[in-house]
């Protein structure tokens, strides 16, 4: 029996596609040795709703509504270290290409003025999370005390990034790991 | 050639006339930089090849070799300051690597990789800058143009047509195209224009020709730019063959 407590690590994709998530499952076998050194709260693998308090919370896509915001937060003040993960949490990515538009006229088009769209109506249900009018990347809105950039980081990076941290180093991906694109 | 002076250290001989960054590039060492090429006078804009000479910060592309310069480059303290340029080019424009189709062949994304750039760190400008594609064989996207006035030297100094200008003052600044309409298709910029071959990053692309080399097979993914910045010469597109 090892005494080692297990650090406690959270993920979440706010406006993301998943694919960092999926990127980081291509560390394939490496996952039996990162489940001996971190235990999931909040994550799509664990299925738990409400973030808890966490060593670690690593955090796809960036914030293009108010939930968004609201769980990055969450995230801030739960987790005593944060991840950006990927292109969008580090810049953007793809849903910031969208800030060259008014978000009227976003929503114009894609819920009234397209082909086929006959009678569209904008969604404006109360449980739905108000877009933002840009997207925004994380380090933006809260402090982010590490930054993975890739669309999407290999699993090859992620697993360097991920055991750096844990020995208590700052990522270093180094040529060939580091990517933009 | 008895004259020298240390970078990093290391003796750099140089003949009279010759920049810091000229001296060091013919001894084999590499100064980060973006808007010098070996082939045009120095503009001198990027700051990014700012070296340390007896404590003091200059441009290494524009100032002139001296016997005994002690001459600082790869240290913490510059390469930091580098960074923190990289991360303000980067937030300005639109730098969006993944749908950029100069991405691995960009000398402004490997400079980024070879200084370690995690981060853009500052608030991005998105700026809405429109592109001109309104030339058959060459698009012009502003998003990317970090001012390196690259395009506009080789135009003005060898391919003596003067296509391209920059216009403006600072944050302002913005490259123009020399024509009434302001559009790439009234000029007689051409495909085998050098203007055409020396944009570091994506803002003078070649239409057509984006993809023909696939991502992750490209320049700076084979090897890192420090390694091969001083053995290419003009690496901004593939050969061009002559077009009827």
């Amino acid at each position: 029996m090892t005494a080692t407590k297990k650090l406690r690590v959270a993920t979440t994709s706010l406006a993301g596609c998943f694919g960092c998530h999926m990127s980081f499952l291509d560390i394939d076998e490496h996952l039996f040795e990162l489940i001996e050194l971190v235990e999931f709260d909040r994550s799509p693998l664990t299925d738990i709703k409400e973030v808890g308090d966490c060593d670690l919370g690593i955090i796809e896509g960036g914030l293009c509504n108010a939930e968004n915001v609201h769980i990055l937060r969450e995230f801030r003040a739960r987790c005593t270290k944060l991840v950006a993960l990927g292109a969008c949490a580090v810049n953007g990515g793809l849903p910031a290409q969208r800030n060259h538009f008014k978000l009227t006229e976003i929503l114009e088009e894609v819920y009234h003025t397209s082909p086929g769209l006959a009678n569209g109506l904008i969604p404006n249900d109360p449980e739905l999370p108000l877009p933002l009018n840009k997207v925004h990347p994380l380090h933006e809105v809260v402090k982010i005390d590490w930054f993975i950039p890739g669309c999407p980081p290999s699993g090859e990076a992620i697993w360097k990034a991920l055991t750096d941290i844990l020995a208590g180093r700052d990522p270093d991906l180094g040529f060939g790991m580091l990517h933009y694109d | 050639m008895s004259e020298s002076f240390t970078l990093d250290g290391k003796t750099i001989p140089f003949a009279a006339g010759q920049t810091i960054i000229q001296a060091a590039a013919d001894a084999g060492a590499w100064i980060p930089h973006l808007c010098y090429h070996p082939e045009f006078k120095p503009h001198g804009s990027c700051k990014l090849c700012t070296v340390k000479v007896n404590g003091r910060h200059m441009a290494s592309c524009t100032t002139q070799a001296q016997a005994g310069q002690e001459v600082e480059s790869n240290t913490d303290e510059l390469n930091e300051e580098r960074r923190t340029l990289l991360q303000m080019l980067f937030v300005e424009g639109n730098h969006f690597c993944p749908s950029c189709e100069k991405s691995g062949d960009c000398k402004l994304q490997a400079t980024a990789y070879e200084l370690g750039m995690m981060t853009p760190h500052f608030d991005h400008f998105y700026p809405n800058r429109p592109v001109d594609a309104s030339h058959p064989d060459i698009l012009l996207d502003f998003n990317r143009c970090i001012l390196c006035s690259l395009c506009v030297r080789a135009s003005r100094d060898v391919d003596e047509k003067c296509v391209f200008a920059l216009s403006g003052r600072g944050i302002d600044t913005r490259l123009i195209v020399n024509a009434a309409s302001g559009r790439l298709e009234d000029t007689d910029v051409a495909l085998t224009d050098k203007a055409m071959q020396v944009c570091p990053v994506g803002a003078i692309l070649r239409k057509g020709k984006g993809f023909a080399v696939p991502i992750r097979q490209r320049t700076y993914d084979r090897s890192p730019i420090s390694d091969i910045a001083l053995k290419e010469t003009s690496l901004a597109l593939p050969a061009v063959e002559n077009k009827p």
